[in-house]
């Protein structure tokens, strides 16, 4: 298995998207275009995607595992997984890929987790739909990934509700549903904005070492580019949904697109907090 | 202007009460700008409903102006004082027009000049008389918290208490924001006391700081104090190391402070 895995990696990046646009269309007859011409490849790395809210960064995210409601339509030359074009795939097929190969990291428990089930329960479920196993040897698993995020108790966090859980609790619940079938891409849609900083840096450091040990590709999607410079190996920087810069995180602060620079420059920072902020002044070039 | 002396607030009942805010003192004097830090459930956003009267059930002593603050508040005290909330898709009526959001405080204090003063209000905060008749819906994030500025600074009040103004906006939008607060401050000499999560934030708009956790307030620093990270308690400490970015060496070494 394992040398199947090396093999179809040297020939293909692990996700490669081409030319992806996605377009909302309202009763009225009118078209936003939410995703225009999008193209990466993405390997085993942190690949970070920032922009401001409407940029299109969390449509591409749902785009690559067609989650979009009936009024928008996807468009793409390709968006292909291990070099198979998920686009070709029907409904069953797709489902199988969801969860089992790629699975999606929401931003806030409170609303992702089903409210009415135990904690346990769902991250079971979550394994048993891609796995035939027994009831016992699944509830086995789910200790172990609970331990694997860092839950101290996983059985009183087995048998509890989602609002028994705190910010940072329902997270982990939330990454460990999702790493149980071990897909082999994470996209994490700003995975942490609800949560406060300390805690935030919990739940990175637990994706960290997960997407290390078990070889994963992860898209990390957020607003916060301090966090993505520090954390992503790579960033791509989206405007109105297109990609206008993509740079290695380490060199963010080097970026050259005016765009960059001004969401950059408009950061109120610890250190110089005595100077006048700067604003962003949107150039209409940037649409083109 | 404002000085707070041992507050305490207990929120709900019987055995689910909650002891939110524990012994709580501090002063802001006139024209100045005070910060509140800390993480969520750690009673930031309680001191500043206390003191805009929305909670009752408090102990210690609040003086606003040099009046001791207690029961019922009159129309005179939120002339003086307003508030400016987290989220400005909330905080406006969604059927109200900018014009109706405006007036409205007007009419409640009985103000003459309903026209000068909306027109003035909307140019304060850098808005167009093209705004004027718009609703919630068809305003951006950023222009709906300007609605929201304007409509607490139409009664030109000398204390403003703004609650996570910024959270809820993008940040080329909060840099806007915030430059208009820093503005109006200067411009009216306005009292502020800004609650935020974000330690930057915060450091930009604040002289005076003080971190909140568990309801009690950890530390008072300076802004230079926070510029420099001189903090002597440890909570502050990684609080400050935390919003600095993502780090795996100071991950692993984060304290529970309980």
């Amino acid at each position: 298995m394992s040398s199947i895995r090396q093999i179809t990696e040297m020939t293909y990046p692990l996700l490669k998207i081409e030319n992806l646009n996605v377009e909302f269309r309202n009763h009225a007859g009118n078209s936003t275009q939410a995703v225009r011409d999008v193209s990466f490849a993405l390997g085993q790395e942190r690949l970070g995607i920032v922009g401001e809210s409407g940029s299109g960064k969390s449509t591409v995210g749902r785009a690559i595992l067609s989650l979009i409601p009936p009024s928008g339509k996807i468009k793409a030359e390709k968006i292909a997984l291990n070099g198979v074009d998920l686009q070709k795939l029907s409904e069953l097929e797709m489902r199988k890929i969801r969860g089992n190969k790629i699975s999606m990291i929401m931003q806030d428990p409170k609303h992702a987790l089903n409210p009415v089930m135990r904690v346990g329960d769902q991250i079971a479920e979550a394994f048993r739909l891609h796995n035939n196993i027994s009831h016992s040897k699944a509830k086995q698993k789910v200790f172990d990934i609970l331990k694997d995020v860092q839950i101290r108790d996983p059985e009183r966090v087995y048998r509890a509700y989602p609002h028994e859980l705190s910010g940072g609790m329902g997270q982990r619940v939330m990454i460990a549903m999702m790493l149980i079938p071990d897909p082999n891409l994470l996209i994490a849609d700003e995975p942490t904005s609800a949560l406060d900083v300390t805690v935030q840096m919990q739940i990175l450091a637990i994706i960290d070492d997960l997407v290390k040990e078990k070889g994963m590709g992860l898209i990390f999607i957020s607003h916060d580019l301090n966090l993505m410079a520090s954390f992503c190996d790579r960033v791509l920087i989206m405007y109105a949904g297109r990609i206008v810069e993509e740079c290695r995180a380490s060199e963010l602060a080097q970026a050259k697109h005016p765009y960059t620079k001004g969401l950059l420059a408009c950061l109120p920072m610890v250190e110089n907090s005595d100077q006048k902020l700067t604003t962003l002044n949107r150039d209409p070039a940037w649409l083109e | 202007m404002i000085q707070i002396h041992n507050l305490d607030v207990h929120l709900g009942s019987g055995k689910v009460t909650v002891h939110a805010v524990r012994n709580v003192s501090f002063t802001v004097k006139e024209g100045e700008s005070f910060g509140l830090v800390g993480e969520s459930g750690s009673g930031k956003s309680t001191v500043l409903r206390v003191i805009s009267g929305l909670y009752q059930n408090r102990s210690g002593e609040i003086k606003i102006d040099g009046e001791v603050q207690g029961g019922r508040k009159g129309i005179e005290f939120y002339k003086k004082l307003q508030m400016v909330f987290q989220d400005p898709y909330a905080s406006l009526h969604p059927r109200h027009t900018v014009d109706q959001a405006l007036t409205e405080p007007l009419q409640i204090h009985k103000l003459d000049q309903v026209e000068k003063r909306i027109r003035t209000a909307l140019k304060s905060v850098g808005l167009g008389l093209n705004f004027r008749f718009r609703y919630p819906h068809q305003l951006s994030g950023g222009q709906r918290q300007r609605v929201a500025i304007a409509r607490a600074m139409i009664l030109e009040p000398r204390i403003l208490l703004l609650d996570e103004p910024t959270s809820a906006l993008d940040v080329s939008v909060q840099a806007e924001v915030l430059n208009l607060l820093t503005k109006l401050r200067i411009e009216h000499n306005l009292t502020y006391i800004l609650v935020s999560h974000n330690l930057a934030v915060v450091a930009y708009m604040c002289e005076k700081i003080a971190v909140m956790n568990q309801g009690k307030i950890v530390e008072n620093l300076s802004k230079e104090q926070i510029i420099k990270s001189q903090a002597a308690e440890p909570y502050t400490q990684q609080l400050l190391a935390a919003s600095k970015g993502y780090d795996r060496e100071t991950a692993r070494q984060l304290l529970q402070f309980d």
